[in-house]
């Protein structure tokens, strides 16, 4: 691994105004080439990734990548053999986007034709795509067979970041533009394909087609990856952003934002850590960024996240449990429950102590009850409220199970007690109905106390 | 030079046919499970798990590396169940991103410790299967099994050989267990052992052998002997323990195919000898390819020809039912029907039909011959069985009943009989035998 951009010689954190210096772009011109390369590489990873993270496409990059080593080393053969130059970029990365498409359809082949379900004909072409390409690449680099040198051909499987060039990062640029381009010019007929590819069919639209320039614009930027992080980690840069993204919203556009946004701050954080501090590999450190993005975004993310699901699951868990508390205070025709008949409730329902407090601190907070100096707790007006439409849900689920479930009445009780905090105004109204007409007595509406 | 001497290839070849060994005996149970890539990201992300314990310990001792991969293996198999269930995450993607992620922090590990030590990233992917020639080889085959000579057995082969006694001790002991774990996790479970400890049994393995296999061989390989040689043998039988002991065979068989192919077959071109462990790789995959072309069962040539043989006879029945209609409809004057008006897929069939004995043919007009009337008529009968079966039991309107008959007419099975006329009016023929 040569691929270290050590600007510091020493060990240890450079000092801050260095630090400054290259994340505006000002840290010499091969750093700046090198940042802002990775930065667009980046945007267009993550923008493009998401159609192959919706097409459930994600380890396909990876066979992808994996498969553009034999057309690597065999382009060189080729070029060098004809007597050009083997090492010119234009022609490996034809010779890498021809194999890659090759093993793609390798892939598709499998699945069509064999019993081979999708993860092992994946497994199978990339070993052996690469196993050809290493075969390849022994061959090319012993000096008996091929007198060109083929320096350089081994950077495409780690990646060479500092090894851009002016032109390198024009090519990116303009790949990213036409990732945008395309993205934004397609997008309806992309997503629709990503979400449901029968029904485009059926109206009509050239899903195969579609489908083809999707994959198409995943080589491509795999490719270009190819030569900044290697064949191994470009597949990091089209598979975290978007997974990333797609734990913080539910909207494609809101997706596809915040997917080229990750990218772009790994691959531009990435390669800056990698230019102040020496032996980190820009690689490897643009992946690790976004990794850590994802694993933040997995705790943190509003609705996805860790937290917000222990944070939904504890105030369901508190709802429900005041809703019970109300309901016996309904049951037993009383306004208000003692300290006794709390922890009595509290021993039946198997709450802890803390957890019964808690409860009664939400009643009080939500304004169902009023905590009393001895612990005990006064339920409002709207608290009974409450309690009675829970007590009546009760009574309404458990006739529906008896009446057309077939549930037998010692049985309805248990599952009733967890779905009549769910019902819905509709569903009760429904409900109310269907019962009336089967004549069944209902428990009257209104608050009874 | 010949092509094989003690000294440079018995080592090679023997880590070579352990490692595949040890890696397809596994990797049965990985493709059968759909968790092929599972191979994969652990060979990825055990690059960490081995760095870890060689800065913890200083040393490339086996043991700590192989606890140290072990863990990051496992650590793997964790990661992704749990990425999948708390990110409600699409499983190949979980995947994808917990081994770039750890693969990532490998090599950059890596480049923090590795100053002089020959632990590097080419290495982990390629393998050193060439290194381990033997300098100290004895002139015959007698002297192999010396004392001296067996004491200078690399490092890498004695792990290895262990590794694949261990692999195919396990397979062979928890087969049943293994076996009911793959197909049905729950019967499994209500059995009394929990599908979820073998599961993790079987990821421990997958990273014992992939650590054992790394230095030697290289990760590709690894990757390419977990999957490939099963997923030969899955295209070739139907039974697990069959498909087991000939993943192993196929094992063998590319291990030493691919080894010599690398180092004899470029001398027929005067090129030298390319990397063995890629051309393992390479023979797996052609031998992945012939399994899906030639497979007596499963491969694409016999299914070709299985179908153009079920085409063949279709129109054949098609042939014989439609004179029997013609010679229905026509009054008995002169059953011949002229061979232009029938549609092309029958016209093929007519010589065999003729050769056969069932038709007679001449002046471009063709009649039933007796044998043939005889097979004509259980066609039609069956055929209008089975419309008035649609009819009758399947309620089915008698404009629909068509298609289907025309299709279930060549399944030689017919619904009991009974109606003495079709849906359209038309008499059912009674049984061949009661004809005569």
């Amino acid at each position: 691994m040569k691929t270290t951009l050590a600007i510091t010689p020493g060990e240890g954190w450079p000092p801050l105004s260095e630090v400054l210096e290259i994340l505006a772009f000002r840290g010499g011109f091969n750093t700046s080439l090198v940042v802002a390369g990775t930065t667009l590489l980046g945007l267009a990873a993550g923008l493009i990734g998401v159609f192959a993270l919706l097409r459930k496409r994600s380890l396909m990059t990876d066979a992808l990548a994996h498969a553009t080593l034999p057309g690597i080393g065999l382009a060189f053969l080729a070029a060098t053999s004809l007597g050009f130059e083997g090492r010119s970029l234009p022609v490996l990365l034809a010779g890498a986007a021809t194999s890659g498409v090759l093993g793609v359809l390798a892939i598709q082949a499998l699945l069509r034709y064999t019993r081979l379900r999708e993860d092992a004909a994946i497994g199978i072409v990339l070993s052996v795509f690469f196993g050809a390409g290493v075969v390849v690449l022994s061959y090319v680099q012993n000096p008996a067979n091929v007198r060109a040198s083929p320096a350089g051909l081994n950077h495409f499987i780690y990646g060479q970041t500092a090894a851009l060039q002016p032109y390198d990062v024009a090519i990116m640029g303009a790949i990213t533009l036409g990732a945008i381009l395309a993205t934004s010019l397609f997008l309806k007929e992309f997503a629709l394909v990503c979400f449901n590819d029968a029904f485009a069919k059926v109206d009509g639209w050239p899903v195969s087609m579609i489908d083809l320039l999707m994959m198409a614009l995943v080589v491509v930027v795999t490719v270009a990856g190819l030569q900044a992080v290697g064949l191994i980690l470009v597949v990091a840069m089209l598979i975290i952003p978007p997974v990333t993204a797609r734990l913080w919203t539910d909207r494609l556009r809101t997706l596809l934002i915040i997917a080229a946004i990750v990218g772009a701050a790994s691959g531009y954080f990435g390669s800056v850590v990698s230019a102040l501090l020496p032996r980190k590999p820009a690689g490897s450190v643009i992946v690790l960024t976004s990794g850590a993005i994802f694993a933040v975004s997995l705790v943190v993310a509003p609705s996805r996240g860790v937290v917000a699901g222990v944070i939904k699951r504890a105030r369901l868990g508190l709802r429900i449990a005041g809703d019970h508390l109300l309901e016996e205070a309904h049951e037993r025709a009383a306004s208000s429950l003692s300290a006794d008949t709390v922890r009595e409730i509290a021993r039946l329902r198997g709450w802890s102590a803390p957890i019964a407090r808690g409860v009664c601190f939400w009643l009080s907070r939500a304004g169902f009850a009023r905590r009393d100096s001895n612990g005990g707790i006064e339920v409002t007006e709207r608290g009974s409220a409450r309690g009675a439409r829970v007590s009546r849900n009760h009574a309404l689920w458990e006739q529906y199970l008896i009446s057309y479930a077939d549930v037998a009445p010692s049985h309805v009780d248990w599952s009733v007690d967890q779905v009549e905090h769910v019902l819905s105004d509709e569903l009760i109204d429904d409900l109310e109905r269907a019962l009336a007409k089967r004549g069944v007595i209902l428990p009257p509406a209104g608050t009874p106390t | 030079m010949s092509a094989f001497s003690l000294s440079l290839d018995l080592f090679p070849l023997l880590a070579a046919v352990f490692a595949a060994v040890s890696c397809a005996v596994l990797g049965n149970f990985l493709v059968l499970r759909r968790l092929s890539l599972m191979g994969d990201a652990i060979s990825h992300s055990v690059l960490p798990g081995l760095v870890i314990a060689f800065i913890i310990t200083g040393s490339r001792n086996p043991l700590p590396m192989f606890v140290g991969a072990a863990l990051a293996g496992i650590g793997t198999v964790v990661l992704v169940e749990l990425i999948k269930r708390l990110g409600r995450v699409e499983p190949g993607a979980a995947m994808g991103v917990v081994f770039s992620v750890l693969f990532a922090l490998g090599v950059l590990l890596i480049e923090q410790v590795t100053r002089g030590v020959d632990l590097d990233a080419d290495c982990v992917l390629h393998g050193q299967l060439e290194s381990l020639w033997w300098p100290g080889a004895p002139d015959t085959i007698a002297g192999l099994f010396t004392a001296e000579a067996l004491h200078d057995i690399p490092r890498q082969v004695t792990t290895l050989a262990i590794t694949c006694t261990a692999a195919c001790a396990f397979v062979a002991i928890f087969f049943k267990e293994l076996r009911i774990a793959s197909f049905d996790p729950a019967l499994a479970t209500t059995q009394g052992f929990h599908a979820g400890v073998m599961h993790y049994a079987l990821m421990v393995l997958v990273a014992g052998a992939t650590v054992a296999s790394f230095e030697a061989v290289g990760s590709i390989l690894v990757i390419a002997m977990l999957i490939c040689p099963a997923a030969t043998a899955r295209l070739l039988t139907d039974r697990l323990s069959v498909q087991v002991l000939c993943s192993v065979l196929i094992a063998i068989v590319t291990a030493v195919t691919g080894y010599f192919g690398a180092s004899v077959a470029p001398a027929f071109f005067g090129a030298s000898s390319v990397s063995a462990a890629g051309m393992i790789a390479v023979t797996a995959g052609a031998l992945v390819a012939t399994a899906a072309l030639f497979s007596p069962r499963h491969g694409l040539i016999a299914r070709v020809l299985r179908r153009r043989k079920l085409a063949r006879a279709v129109a054949l029945d098609d042939l014989l039912a439609n004179l029997y209609r013609a010679a229905e409809s026509d009054t008995g004057a002169t059953p011949a029907v002229s061979t232009a008006t029938l549609p092309a897929r029958s016209r093929t069939v007519i010589p065999r039909a003729a050769r056969d004995g069932l038709i007679s043919v001449s002046d471009g007009a063709i009649s039933l011959t007796p044998k043939g009337e005889l097979a004509a008529t259980e066609i039609v009968r069956r055929h209008r069985l089975w419309e008035s079966y649609l009819v009758e039991r399947a309620g089915l309107a008698t404009d629909h009943v068509h298609e289907p008959a025309e299709r279930l007419e060549h399944v030689p099975i017919a619904p009991p009989p009974g109606p003495r006329q079709d849906p359209h009016g038309r008499s059912i023929p009674q049984e061949p035998d009661s004809l005569q």
